[in-house]
């Protein structure tokens, strides 16, 4: 059972890095890649400082860097916190 | 003379985020009409502050004129700086995209930075601890946020900087795209914009001395006036499209609003020195550049400080090359307040918009002017003038003076 | 005619040393003088390390109420201005203050009293509507900045052209750059310009935490600036200040000044393509490099060294060697590069004119000074960086950089007086 949800990390994504009208939610797109969502690499961590926040859980730079996807993240956050 | 250091330098686009207009039409809209952007803050509850009236923009909707995804990083004041420059391309028609990258440039002066912003990140870390400060803090505070953040936005890579020199640097800034622009970039996006109406940006303004305390909006600053009680900090500013002649004529998509004929800028000397201030030497120098002669100026935009000592100092300043009445003088910042960096390109715009329409706008809230000031202060009403050539003034705390002047462009 | 501009005094205030001659000879031997920090308790932050600056204000000449009054930033510009007035020999008494001018370049400006005023409004963070009754008299001045540049113009005496220049981290090139500026078109014959930046205080410090920017490496401080080694993590945040008198160049030569260097090209351009991001291919960099030649009238072939950014971030030392080959060619393989941010570290807006006075003090003395910290080089960064140990070389021609957040990329050319040896 999965801690974080996709629509976690939407309203994260959106709180960190604004919404366009024209892109697809993440909830939509989660196999999509942060470069084609719009997501650049200062956006992706401040919204990795803000799981960890919120979460309670420790995400290393390098396996942050190495999701390119809504889902390879979430798959980081829900491995790191089923381990923790 | 002529060459590429000499050739002229217009104005081809406004952009106004003032408190009394969102736009330059609403702007002066207001301004002829004499009203105000003045009002009790409302961003938050100033009530327990000595003074709370500010000249405070409403009905800006940042998410209908910033995309979504600049909005999370993005300080008040880059949001407008941003809005402005949006305004003043599409006035001046130019489509970035077809034009050559290093042939724009950008030149912005800021006061105050993203002050809100970084409030925000100073409580954070103070209260919550620094894991908590956001990546965006970095940019979104430092003084280039709106040259860097208008550069990106429009693609523009050519020559860019940002001032910062109090409430003369937006002055600076478009004496320096000028400059830019005879060094050979073809279009320069030019002038400032400033806020910092959170509680500490607020305070801090207040720890000036200069704010007034009156709480009646229309009495609270009064620049000129033998009861002028300090002035009222405002947010927001102008942004112009400024083009060498050339290159604006090669376009010509555009109106040319006028030109940027003249810019000087001087010091004053120490505190306490007997030597005169730099006001006078600065307009003198504007002058002299621009090759125009105190008897071909047909209007003067003020500083306008709404101190007493301020205001005969600026009055000495004007009477001293114009003579006594010799120039109409006016003030429209006493509808919007003072508004940092954004002051001098705001008043810039008055200027080329009175050139358009033949009209001087007044100072609003104005009665008595000392007579001793020897002002032809424009009171109550808008005054019909032709006006083909303008002086600005600009004065910055602890001693920048910047002028600038502004002539017609006729075919 | 062209009106040339030449420097005839430095002064500075950089880590390790005291002055010009200290500065000078920590470069020359290659020492670092990053520390762990030490002005707060730096553990909760990411990056512990600092360049910091053993600034005694009182010794330094600074009155009581100056030290009050000013920000610390602006203690050190006001310093490094009466040093570099002594050493131009020029008699600013007997000089027209109208035509004497300030060009400051700062980043971030008062952030040390600007952080010191919240803590005491808001009672460390406690209050968002702050308490205006423990107002400091000063705060404006930190709230808008520009009282730096006028506090170094009340030092010298200067009622011409006066403003702050505050391009983020390449502030230090661009503010001297202005000065050239305004010297070249007439509006100044002097012009008393420089940087200044003292942002080792904890919010700076964790913004750049927040974006990775500044090195982790807290077990090691004296070496944790590594610029264009392959073990690099980041920059090293410092402090510092350098000041100088320009000087139009015949008027300098009339009165026999000792002249450092001509400034001969200045240019800057911007990426506009992120506020921190780099693209690899060093476009804007090398345009900006081309354009500074240019205005030089010189062929990238002419230049001997380059003072490199070499702040010791992955993406900028792939950029900017990416950016000396595409506007040098060949010779960029040529051209001994070296950062001293690997010695002085990152002093953001400052590190462009400490850059200068380095690469001045360069072409006085004909020695290049070395990168430290470098013992094996990134396989992408593959020009000479001068690992370690300092060169004598004559230099007829320097190019210094910088590259910052906003996009800015400067790039200046200081060239050997004519007549002088060394």
């Amino acid at each position: 059972m999965p801690i974080m949800t996709i629509d976690d990390l939407q309203r994260i994504l959106v709180s960190c890095a604004g919404e366009d009208d024209a892109t697809a939610t993440v909830t939509d797109s989660a196999g999509r890649r942060f470069d084609d969502l719009g997501y650049d690499s200062l956006a992706l961590m401040e919204t990795a400082a803000r799981i960890e926040q919120e979460f309670g859980v420790k995400l290393p730079d390098d396996e942050v860097n190495d999701a390119r996807t809504p889902q390879e993240l979430l798959d980081l956050v829900n491995g790191r916190l089923a381990t923790a | 003379m002529t060459g590429p250091h000499h050739e002229p330098v217009y104005v081809t686009g406004i952009g106004v985020i003032a408190p009394n207009g969102l736009g330059a039409q609403q702007y002066w809209d207001a301004t002829l009409e004499g009203r105000s952007g003045i009002a009790p803050l409302t961003r938050f509850d100033a009530s327990a502050y000595p003074a709370a009236l500010a000249g405070q923009i409403s009905g800006f909707e940042p998410k209908d004129h910033i995309p979504g995804r600049l909005l999370p990083q993005t300080d008040v004041s880059t949001r407008f700086a941003l809005a402005a420059a949006d305004w003043a391309l599409t006035d001046a028609k130019v489509d970035a995209g077809s034009l050559v990258d290093y042939e724009m440039g950008v030149v912005t002066s800021n006061a105050s930075g993203g002050f809100d912003f970084t409030h925000r990140e100073f409580n954070k870390l103070w209260a919550q601890g620094p894991q908590l400060v956001s990546v965006y803090e970095s940019f979104a505070w430092f003084y280039a946020v709106n040259t860097g953040q208008i550069s990106i936005r429009h693609g523009m890579r050519g020559p860019s900087s940002a001032l910062v020199a109090d409430q003369a640097g937006g002055l600076d800034a478009i004496g320096h795209a000028r400059r830019t622009a005879r060094r050979g970039t073809r279009l320069v996006v030019a002038g400032g914009v400033d806020s910092a109406f959170d509680p500490w940006g607020w305070v801090s303004h207040l720890s000036s001395g200069g704010v007034s305390q009156v709480t009646d909006p229309a009495r609270a600053y009064t620049p000129f006036d033998s009861a002028a009680a300090g002035w009222i900090p405002g947010e927001g500013g102008a942004i112009l499209v400024l083009e060498r002649a050339e290159a604006a004529r090669a376009r010509g998509e555009s109106q040319i609003y006028g030109e940027i004929a003249g810019y000087a800028s001087t010091f004053d000397p120490p505190p306490g020195s007997p030597r005169p201030p730099g006001l006078r030497r600065a307009a003198e120098l504007a002058l002299a550049d621009a090759g125009v002669t105190p008897a071909e100026v047909d209007v003067v935009f003020a500083d306008a400080a709404g101190l007493a000592g301020l205001d005969r100092a600026e009055a000495a300043a004007i009477t001293g090359i114009f003579g006594p009445h010799g120039v109409p003088v006016t003030a429209p910042k006493a509808l919007t307040g003072r508004l940092l960096s954004g002051g001098g390109p705001l008043d810039v715009v008055s200027a080329l918009l009175s050139i358009r329409d033949g009209v001087l706008p007044a100072t609003a809230g104005t009665e008595d002017v000392p007579g001793d000031y020897g002002l032809d202060l424009v009171l109550h009403e808008p005054r019909a003038a032709r006006v083909a050539t303008a002086l600005i003034l600009a004065r910055g705390r602890w001693g920048f003076n910047s002028a600038v002047v502004v002539r017609a462009v006729r075919d | 005619m062209t009106r040339r501009v030449v420097v005839t005094g430095i002064g500075v205030r950089a880590p390790g040393g005291r002055g010009v001659k200290e500065f000078w000879d920590l470069l020359t031997a290659g020492r670092t003088a990053t520390r762990r920090i030490s002005f707060f308790d730096p553990s909760p932050y990411r990056s512990q390390v600092a360049a910091e600056i053993d600034f005694d204000a009182e010794s330094e000449g600074l009155t009581p109420r100056e030290i009050r009054r000013m920000d610390r930033a602006a203690q050190f510009a006001v310093v490094c201005a009466r040093d570099a007035v002594a050493d131009s020999g020029l008699d600013f008494a007997a000089t027209d203050p109208h035509r004497v001018g300030v060009s400051l370049g700062s980043a971030v400006a008062a952030a040390t009293s600007l952080e010191r005023e919240y803590r005491v409004l808001s009672g460390d963070g406690a209050a968002w509507e702050v308490d205006h009754r423990y107002l400091s008299p000063h705060m404006y001045d930190y709230l808008v900045p520009s009282v730096m540049p006028a506090e170094v113009a009340w030092t010298v005496g200067a009622e011409g052209p006066a403003a702050m220049v505050s391009n983020g981290c390449t502030s230090g090139i661009d503010a001297v750059g202005h000065a050239v500026q305004l010297i070249r078109e007439g509006s100044a014959d002097v012009m008393v310009t420089g940087a200044s930046d003292t942002p080792i205080t904890p919010i700076v410090v964790a913004c750049f935490d927040a974006i990775k920017a500044t090195t982790p490496r807290n077990d090691d401080p004296e070496h944790a600036s590594r610029p264009f080694d392959a073990s690099r993590t980041g920059f090293v945040l410092a402090e510092g200040a350098a000041v100088f008198v320009l000087e139009e160049y015949e008027s300098a030569r009339r009165r026999g000044a000792h002249v450092y260097a001509e400034i001969s090209g200045y240019a800057t351009r911007c990426n506009a393509y992120h506020m921190t991001g780099l693209k690899t291919d060093g476009r804007e960099m090398a345009e900006a490099i081309r354009s500074a030649l240019d205005e030089s009238r010189l062929d990238g072939t002419a230049i001997d060294y380059i003072n490199a950014h070499g702040s010791g971030t992955k993406q900028n030392d792939r950029h900017e060697t990416a950016a000396f080959k595409r506007s040098l060619g060949d010779h960029a393989y040529r051209t001994p590069i070296s950062s001293i941010k690997s010695m002085v570290g990152h002093s953001l807006g400052a590190i462009g004119s400490i850059e200068i006075a380095a690469s001045l003090l360069a072409i006085e003395h004909g020695v290049v000074p070395p990168t430290a910290n470098l013992h094996s080089a990134d396989p992408e960064c593959d020009l000479d960086y001068v690992p370690l140990t300092a060169r004598e070389r004559r230099l007829d021609a320097v190019l210094t950089v910088g590259s910052g957040f906003g996009g800015f990329q400067s790039a200046m050319v200081l060239r050997r007086p004519e007549g002088a040896t060394a």
